[in-house]
This record gives C-alpha cells, sequence and structure tokens, in this order.
C-alpha cells in the first residue's frame, strides 16, 4: 500500500474524503489559532510602540527602590526587581508548602472522621466540611485577617500564653532555638542518624515483604531516629540548642521567630478552606472500597486501625489522588488571593513591581509564567506519586 | 453544504492573515485621510503626516458623547461617593470642569474608580481619557510610562501619621516599629528612601487599598501610617473612629505635585487638560467666579477676561473646543478657589489651608500662563 492510497480512497473526490477532511480540519483550526494570536500580539506590540513602549526584561536589573515587609532572603531598598520577584515567590512557596501540607492533615483527619459510628464525631466533621467549603476565600480570609489576627492585643499589651508564645496583632511570636557552639556537631550526628534509621527502614521493609506480616515500618523507623537524636542532644558537652523566649522590645518584638498576621491569617484561610474540600474527596475515597473489601479484612482477624491502614487506604488512594492533585494547585493558586490582607506573595509583590517600573506586560507574563511553573511541578509530582500507588494489574 | 463552510473559512483566514500582517514597522505613522470626491471624478487620498494619535483622543471622547475620568473613588475631599451616589470631590469637580470644557456640559463625564495599581495601566490602554487621581508627578512615570504630566492641581507633601498617646516627635522615634503604607506609589518609594537616609529600621506593611491601609493602622498593626498629607488628614477625619487622637508628625518626607496625567501622544488633548486647568486659576487670578461671570462676560473691559472667557479671540477655537469654553468651565464648576473651598475649605471636614495651593500673589505657587 503507498502512501498515495493510504490517504485517499479510489473513487472517492479529496473534498469528501473523511480522512482528509479531519486532518484538514485541524490544521485550518491551528491556523486560525495562530493568526489570532499573532493578530492580538501585532496589536499589542503597535499599541505599546504608538505610546513609545518598549518590551523586554532588562528593567529587572533596575534598583526597586522599596521595602517588602517579610521575606526569606535579604532585601531592602537597593535590591533589584528581580530579587523582589525571587522574595515574592519564596513567601508564596512557603505559604503554599505548609498549606499544603496541614491542609492534608486536618483533611484526612476529618475526612475519616465524617464517616465515623461515633455520632458526634461524624456530625462536627459533616459541620465542618458543609460550611466551609460554601464560604468564598475571599471573604474567609478577610475575616481570619481582620476579624481575629487583627483583633489580638496591640503589641503594648501583648499577651503571654503556652509558655513563652506572644500573641499580637503585629505578629504571633513563638520560643525558637538558636544554635550555640555545639550545632555542628549536632548536625554531624542527625546525618549519621539519618543513615542508620534509612538502613533501618529498608530492613524492616525486606522482612514485611520476606514474612508477608506488616510491621508498622515507619513508626518504628521515626523513634529509632528520635532516639539517636535525643541521645546525641544529652551526650554532646552542651546542648547544640537553646531556646530563646520573644519579647517585646520597643516597638518591635525580638527574639524567638515571628509570624506576621498577614501571614498566619493567609495559611490558616487557605488551610480550612482547602482541608474542607480535601476531607470530602477523602471520605469519597474510602467509601469507593467496597465494603466486602473490609469485612474480608475484618474476618482474617485486622482491627479496625489495621482495616484502615493495611486494606481501606491502599485502595482509597488510588481514587484520592487526582482531585487531591487539583486541590492542591488550586491551594497554590488562591494563596494569590493574599494581596488582599497585604501578604507579600508573589502575586503582590509583582503588583508593586508592575507599578514601579511600569513594566505591565512583562510583570503579567513572568507571573503566569511563574504560576504555570509551580503548578506544572505539583502536577509532576503527583502524577509520579499517583502511578507508584496505582493498583498493580497482572 | 460542506463545500460552503470551507469556503467561508478559507475566506476568514485569509482576512484575519491580512489583518495580522498590517500593522508593522516603526515608521512614523501616516494618517491616511479619504476625501471623497463629486461622483464620476475617482477618490483622492490625501495623506496628512501627524504626530501618532494628535487629536485622537477629542474625536473619541466626542464620539462617545462623555469623558471616562479614573478617579481614586475613595478619598474624601478628593474623589469619594457622596450619600447620593454622586463622585464629589477636589479631583472630581476638575473631570467636570473638563466635560464643561468640552461639551459644555459639566454633567458629561463618567468616573471609573481605580486603585493604585491599575490607574497607569488603565490610561495606557485607553480605559480611561485622563486620570484624576492624585498622582505624583515624577520623571519615570513621565518618560517610561508613556504618560504626559499636565499641571499641577494640588502641592503636597508626604506625611507621617502617628497615635498622639504615643509621644512620637521624629522619623528616629520609629525605630523598630512597623508603618502602613499603600502598595504601589511614590509614598512607598519615599517611605524607603527617607528611612534609609535617616538610618531607622522599620518593617512596612504594605495593602491594595486606601481602606484596608488605614484599617489596619486603625487597629494598631502599624505605628505610624504614611501618606500625602492631605490624604492623612481627609481620610483621619473620615476612616479612623478616633481622628482627634492622632497626629500629622511635622516631617515632610517628599514633595508630592499632584495633577491629572494624560497619554502621550496626543498633544492636542494634553493642552486642552493643560488650558481648562489654568482657566481655573486664571479665573481666581482676574475674580471671575461662578456668580459673576455672567456680568463679566457681558460688561467685562480687561482684554485678557474677554479672552478668556472667549468674548474676544479664538483661543477655545485652536485647543479644537468652542471659544467659551472657560466660560463653561467657570460658569459650571467654578474658579479655582471655589473647587478648592467646596472640599477643603474652612468651612469643610476636611479643611486644609490653602499653603503652597494659593496664587503666586499670596505667596503660594499658583499661577496661570497669560491667555492670549
Amino acid at each position: 500500500m503507498n502512501l498515495k492510497t493510504r490517504f485517499i480512497q479510489p473513487g472517492i473526490p479529496i473534498w469528501r474524503d473523511i480522512r482528509f477532511l479531519r486532518i484538514f480540519s485541524q490544521v485550518i483550526f491551528l491556523i486560525l489559532l495562530l493568526s489570532l494570536l499573532g493578530y492580538l500580539t501585532n496589536n499589542m506590540l503597535a499599541a505599546m510602540r504608538q505610546v513609545g513602549l518598549g518590551l523586554g526584561f532588562s528593567f529587572l536589573k533596575l534598583t526597586s527602590g522599596f521595602d517588602i515587609g517579610e521575606h526569606l532572603i535579604s532585601f531592602d531598598r537597593s535590591s533589584t526587581y528581580l530579587r523582589a520577584f525571587q522574595v515574592g515567590l519564596l513567601n508564596t512557596a512557603l505559604v503554599s508548602f505548609l498549606g499544603i501540607i496541614l491542609s492534608t492533615i486536618i483533611g484526612v483527619l476529618v475526612g475519616v472522621s465524617r464517616l465515623s459510628r461515633n455520632l458526634l464525631i461524624q456530625i462536627l466533621a459533616r459541620a465542618y466540611i458543609e460550611f466551609l467549603r460554601n464560604i468564598p476565600l475571599l471573604v474567609l480570609l478577610i475575616f481570619v485577617y481582620t476579624g481575629i489576627f487583627l483583633k489580638l492585643p496591640r503589641i503594648n499589651q501583648a499577651a503571654s500564653v503556652l509558655g513563652g508564645v506572644l500573641l499580637t496583632n503585629r505578629g504571633i511570636a513563638i520560643p525558637w532555638g538558636i544554635p550555640t557552639s555545639t550545632y555542628s556537631a549536632f548536625l554531624f550526628i542527625l546525618a549519621f542518624d539519618f543513615i542508620v534509621s534509612s538502613l533501618v527502614a529498608v530492613y524492616l521493609i525486606r522482612l514485611g515483604r520476606r514474612t508477608g506480616r506488616a510491621p508498622l515500618t515507619w513508626l518504628w523507623t521515626l523513634l529509632i531516629f528520635l532516639f539517636i537524636a535525643l541521645l546525641g542532644w544529652f551526650l554532646l558537652p552542651g546542648s547544640p540548642m537553646i531556646l530563646e523566649k520573644p519579647a517585646v522590645q520597643g516597638l518591635r518584638i525580638a527574639g524567638g521567630r515571628q509570624l506576621t498576621p498577614e501571614f498566619m491569617a493567609l495559611l490558616a484561610g487557605l488551610v480550612i478552606y482547602t482541608s474542607a474540600f480535601i476531607a470530602d474527596v477523602v471520605r469519597a475515597g474510602l467509601q469507593s472500597v467496597s465494603k466486602g473489601q473490609v469485612e474480608a479484612a475484618r474476618a482474617i482477624g485486622l482491627n479496625n486501625f489495621q482495616v484502615l491502614r493495611l486494606v481501606v487506604f491502599p485502595q482509597a488512594l488510588r481514587v484520592i489522588i487526582p482531585p487531591l492533585t487539583s486541590h492542591y494547585l488550586n491551594l497554590a493558586k488562591n494563596s494569590s488571593l493574599a494581596v488582599a490582607i497585604g501578604y507579600p506573595d508573589l502575586f503582590s509583590v509583582s503588583g508593586t513591581v508592575l507599578n514601579q517600573s511600569g513594566r505591565a506586560v512583562e510583570v503579567i507574563v513572568l507571573v503566569m509564567a511563574i504560576y504555570l511553573l509551580i503548578s506544572l511541578l505539583t502536577s509532576l509530582f503527583m502524577n509520579w506519586y499517583n502511578s507508584r500507588i496505582r493498583f498493580v494489574e497482572r | 453544504m460542506r463545500k460552503i463552510i470551507l469556503v467561508l473559512t478559507t475566506l476568514t483566514l485569509a482576512g484575519l492573515l491580512v489583518a495580522a500582517c498590517a500593522p508593522a514597522g516603526g515608521e512614523p505613522v501616516v494618517q491616511t485621510v479619504v476625501v471623497t470626491a463629486p461622483a464620476g471624478t475617482p477618490q483622492v487620498k490625501v495623506e496628512v503626516a501627524q504626530a501618532p494619535g494628535f487629536g485622537e483622543t477629542l474625536t473619541a471622547v466626542q464620539a462617545r458623547g462623555n469623558i471616562i475620568c479614573g478617579v481614586n473613588g475613595q478619598l474624601p475631599a478628593f474623589s469619594y461617593l457622596d450619600p447620593a451616589g454622586a463622585m464629589v470631590g477636589f479631583d472630581a469637580d476638575f473631570c467636570r470642569a473638563l466635560a464643561a470644557a468640552v461639551f459644555g456640559d459639566a454633567t458629561k463625564v463618567e468616573f471609573r474608580p481605580l486603585t493604585t495599581q491599575e490607574r497607569f495601566t488603565a490610561l495606557q490602554t485607553s480605559e480611561i481619557d485622563v486620570l484624576m487621581r492624585n498622582t505624583t508627578w515624577s520623571l519615570v512615570r513621565d518618560t517610561e510610562l508613556g504618560l504626559n504630566f499636565t499641571v499641577t492641581t494640588f502641592y503636597d507633601g508626604q506625611g507621617i501619621m502617628v497615635r498622639a498617646a504615643d509621644g512620637f516627635d521624629s522619623l528616629s522615634d520609629l525605630e523598630g516599629g512597623t508603618v502602613c503604607v499603600q502598595k504601589g506609589t511614590t509614598t512607598e518609594l519615599n517611605l524607603a528612601d527617607v528611612m534609609a537616609v535617616e538610618g531607622v529600621t522599620y518593617t512596612p506593611a504594605t495593602f491594595d487599598d486606601v481602606n484596608a491601609t488605614y484599617g489596619a493602622y486603625g487597629e494598631g498593626r502599624c505605628d505610624a501610617v504614611t501618606s500625602d498629607k492631605s490624604q492623612l488628614s481627609s481620610v483621619a477625619k473620615g476612616a479612623l473612629p478616633d481622628p482627634d487622637n492622632h497626629v500629622i508628625m511635622d516631617v515632610t518626607l517628599s514633595k508630592e505635585p499632584l495633577g491629572p496625567v494624560v497619554r502621550h501622544g496626543d498633544d492636542q488633548w494634553l493642552d486642552i487638560v493643560k488650558w481648562t486647568i489654568y482657566a481655573t486659576i486664571a479665573g481666581e487670578e482676574y475674580g471671575v467666579d461662578a456668580s459673576n461671570v455672567d456680568d463679566q462676560k457681558a460688561t467685562a473691559v480687561n482684554p485678557e477676561i474677554k479672552r478668556l472667557l472667549g468674548v474676544e479671540g479664538d483661543l477655545g477655537l485652536k485647543l479644537g473646543l468652542t471659544n467659551d469654553f472657560a466660560y463653561n468651565v467657570i460658569k459650571q464648576v467654578g474658579n479655582y478657589s471655589e473647587i478648592y473651598n467646596r472640599s477643603l475649605g474652612e468651612s469643610t471636614a476636611t479643611f486644609i489651608p490653602r499653603g503652597l495651593n494659593s496664587l503666586y500673589t499670596d505667596g503660594g505657587l499658583l499661577y496661570s500662563p497669560p491667555f492670549r
């Protein structure tokens, strides 16, 4: 069969050949799309030329001239716009990362509680899900920020609770360890500890495979890790870290780890909002496991916890992961609502950069590209995880 | 049937391709004016070389039938909604003055409230015709943003407001403190500059809109709030629950000349905005106000007043407007002192002494070039 007869059937005119038409319509659509995009871009460039604006990213090297309230890397008014973007990106990454972890933990707990046979727990979990899922996130954020974190005591009346945690509406400060001279030695011990406990984990996994019994691998590994770490801590001549309690010093809080009300409000808002969705995903996943599986597991003498851990959860995960991924992506993107409560995340900082530099197109393109990258990376990781836990079909 | 669709699609495609290729190159724009000749003769194309955009704004405004004026919308005394839902204030009145100049009708204006961040993009993309939103004139904005600043309508300076009970007198008292500031403003930049010069470490807390900024300050999130002094005094009296407990420190952080902004490239529109404002200033200089403008128009002997009000000469026509544009402005909106006193005068709750915003003859900076 040569190429011609593969595409064109004898006797049928080319414009009625369904295979030709299929390809042709795709090509037409592609050309239409490209020319539309080309037209829009060209139009924008022409308009920008008309008002004397150029396009380019060299402005990123200019001095920003503004200060940012929260920065994980050093930043002051003489730093560049690029640096400002990095500060914003790191702030977004921090709040998204912590948000994903916390909302997963709370979501799983609430999701499992939702199926509890204890009526009170079940109703509480159900109320949590239904109530929080139905409030717009922006409203929730503003409520949490102005209604809770800004209503904390003013700095001159700072409340000290739980052995040194300072509550003020300028931030929450928690006691935090600061390294001493033996800190580096302790890090060595931790590295050694990590290797040892990894070996233990590998051994336990192999043991589990060989005997067919499932030891609590991760629990034991963690216990061993903590044991060696504690041993190292107390055997060193001086303790490697000392606890520093925060204290009000003039107009600011000195010492400890300080969390601004904006950060706390954003994190809290994102976590309670997303966890409500995750709880429902978890609930659906658990219910997707057929009842026969649970009954069979009980029949061979597993207790409730074992049924959940060994039979239900591994199967439920396959259903849970894909929607969970999209909730993670939502959380990362929703973090851009930080702009409403003044947390300097990527979107908020880029807004300032846009305004101070006047480079609207470049800044917006950059921000979209970065959010796309964050989402793609999250998605990539979750897909990898999904393929790992997928049911192995024989 | 399918054939027809195919042909149509191809045609659309061809059209789009042509459109996509059309606006290319950075060569000077040549406006092509098609003159319709009497029937029988072929059409003649007359090419008129013009700077890009010249006259475009006025044509668009007249075709639309109103002026779209970008304002703050949340700043008492400058532009905010009154209980009846009308946009009022100093900036809003200058929008009306512009409508009076262009249409002879001060009501033909549409107000578009904008945040500090939206304002320049809105102007660059022709969402609005003029930006009348307490915007500070600076070199970068004047050049890089593709914008033109017209005339300073309000000479301001940046100040810092603190709680009276805290007893702060100078910037160094704020060492280690937190300062609330609105995002994307020159204020934010000046604060960083001045604090760096003074060697004061501080933390900025930046917010996107006015209410959030003063709300957070009011809750004690910050030790101080910084903005233009006019905004501090007007907002303090409006937004804070206890305005008397706050003082503006006797420190001026910067020069803040505020005034209307237009796009680069349309010099006619730039002139119209400039001379509308000069008309209000000239009105005050010559003692022409809303109450006596009709008398002045009928009986004035001073040729400058006659030219201003369009009795003599054709100054308005040179701007592309009618000759009585200044008369309409003063008649319907008032001269500079009337506009000022309506929003910021002694009888208002947001009184700000005129200071630099007096006529040059009274020791201020207001000065209108001659109307001739």
